[in-house]
């Protein structure tokens, strides 16, 4: 579980985090959603330390963040698995590198093992037979599996995914999604996603936090969504016309989406 | 430019702390090194040739064309074709050059690094960046810049000869009496404390630049350009400081 307490985040003037108190649920998917500008970037690199916070506090199952020694840091972060949102996939290495690196710099497992873990990841994400290629021969999707893949080489405890399925077509953004969720699931890791996407949220969203200028302004599950009253999150959520006329219909009836 | 020195210089010196903290893993770092080594050393050798025997050759030819019908004996050409090269010109001319090619690459490939999450997901694994990404590089230009200014002090030395003997200015007998007369080897010393200065001042200037970069394309070569110009604004400073100290 990992929880913040009035975590503020102040760049010079400009404040974008206010006071962010949350609970991420262990072996959830705990979804952070909000438009563009909201925070939510800023928010996961409190989480997973690339920045420090100007106030408050982040607990790693009850252990406060910024207080550990640097051994404890170090095995934290082995337990830390990334999906950025460009993959972050290093160019100048294959993708058996890739997925290897941490193996390679942390673990002294033998090369045996570590071609054994790499092929299993990427079974997991299906994706074999790509071992020698480059990240730039591959698919976006494609990436985003290579990512996932090195994300969970490790066997992580905590996931962190920043827009996983930014930039690609809908039906491959679900196929990620569900990547995303089987392996949350299965490993019962706690994953935190940042989404602005709508359908990662009717189909993925055990836990959700609506991000609004730098505050949460609601927090619940995909089920909730359709009936909560909150405007900013009906506004975000159902955003287009024929989306609104989707939901309306969808209550007239008395269905859920 | 950015003019706040105190603070670059500052965030200069821990970076550096930063790159020279004990690695994560020495295998890792020593694959890293041996191919920055391939990349400094093999991908510069062409440019330096090309450079060296072009400076061996002008320098002789200058040379000849002032000291002609003077006292000055001809087969002084080698002479000072080989001082000017090993003490100033073999070191200051191929370093100003590598920090062109070798020092913008590096701020390019790292700031690159930088803007597209690399070094954030390195962060996150838990490896120390500054040093995975900085020590190698330094440790490869260290050991090869030297041997590529030595490369060049010969070749230099090679110019002069195509330049003056083919031509008849002098023979070759004059010209290698020349290169072989007062020889010190003090001047040597000199070239390769000149080579490890500024190989590690075009290494870590450039690798500064590149580690902060912001984002956009802009950013990535306004650091590019700055790694070159720094670093070759150092260099020519460094040299003076070295040729007061050590003559």
């Amino acid at each position: 579980m990992i929880r913040t307490e009035s975590l503020y985040k102040s760049f010079g003037e400009q404040t974008v985090l206010h006071g962010i108190t949350a609970e991420f649920k262990a072996g959830k998917m705990n979804l952070v959603i909000g438009r563009s500008g909201s925070g939510k970037t800023v928010l996961l690199k409190l989480l997973v330390g690339l920045l420090e916070p100007t106030e408050g506090r982040i607990f790693y199952d009850d252990k406060d963040f910024g207080s550990l020694s640097k051994k404890e840091l170090r095995k934290l972060r082995m337990q830390i698995g990334m999906l950025f949102q460009g993959s972050a996939l290093f160019d100048s290495m294959t993708v058996e590198e890739n997925i290897r690196f941490p193996m390679d710099m942390f673990t002294t497992m033998t090369e045996k093992e570590k071609l054994y873990r790499v092929n299993d990841c990427l079974t997991r994400v299906s994706l074999t037979g790509v071992n020698k290629n480059y990240p730039s021969e591959l698919s976006g999707g494609m990436q985003k599996r290579v990512g996932i893949a090195r994300a969970i080489v490790l066997n992580p405890k905590y996931l962190f995914c920043d827009e996983p399925n930014s930039g690609l077509d809908p039906k491959t953004a679900l196929t990620i999604d569900e990547l995303i969720q089987d392996i949350t699931e299965e490993n019962r890791i706690t994953t935190i996603v940042n989404t602005h996407d709508m359908n990662s949220v009717m189909e993925t969203g055990d836990h959700i936090f609506l991000l609004y200028q730098g505050r949460i302004t609601w927090e619940g599950n995909r089920n909730d969504v359709l009936h909560s009253t909150n405007e900013t999150l009906q506004d975000f959520i159902f955003a287009s016309p024929f989306l609104r006329k989707l939901r309306d219909t969808a209550i007239l009836n008395g269905k859920s989406i | 430019m950015d003019f706040n020195l105190l603070y670059n210089f500052g965030r200069y010196l821990m970076l550096m702390n930063a790159a020279f903290s004990r690695p994560e893993k020495w295998r890792m770092y020593y694959k890293e090194t041996i191919r920055q080594m391939h990349d400094i050393g093999v991908g510069s050798v062409v440019i330096v040739v090309i450079i060296s025997v072009f400076i061996g050759a002008v320098t002789a030819v200058q040379f000849a064309y002032q000291i002609e019908g003077n006292l000055i004996p001809m087969w002084y050409i080698g002479y000072i074709v080989r001082d000017t090269t090993i003490i100033e010109l073999a070191p200051t001319i191929t370093c100003l050059v590598l920090a062109g090619k070798v020092g913008s690459n590096m701020a390019a490939e790292i700031g690159g690094m930088r803007q597209k999450e690399h070094i954030d997901a390195m962060e996150i694994m838990g490896v120390n960046t500054a040093s995975y990404l900085i020590m190698p590089k330094l440790i490869a230009a260290l050991l090869v810049i030297p041997m590529l200014v030595a490369i060049s002090a010969f070749l230099s030395v090679m110019g002069g000869y195509l330049a003056v003997v083919p031509t008849e200015y002098l023979s070759s007998s004059e010209y290698i009496q020349g290169v072989r007369a007062f020889f010190v080897s003090y001047n040597v010393f000199m070239m390769i404390v000149k080579s490890l200065v500024f190989a590690f001042i075009l290494t870590s200037v450039s690798c500064f630049q590149g580690y902060y970069v912001k984002q956009g394309s802009i950013e990535l070569g306004k650091a590019s350009t700055n790694a070159v110009v720094f670093s070759d604004i150092l260099i020519l400073l460094a040299d003076y400081v070295i040729a007061t100290l050590l003559t």
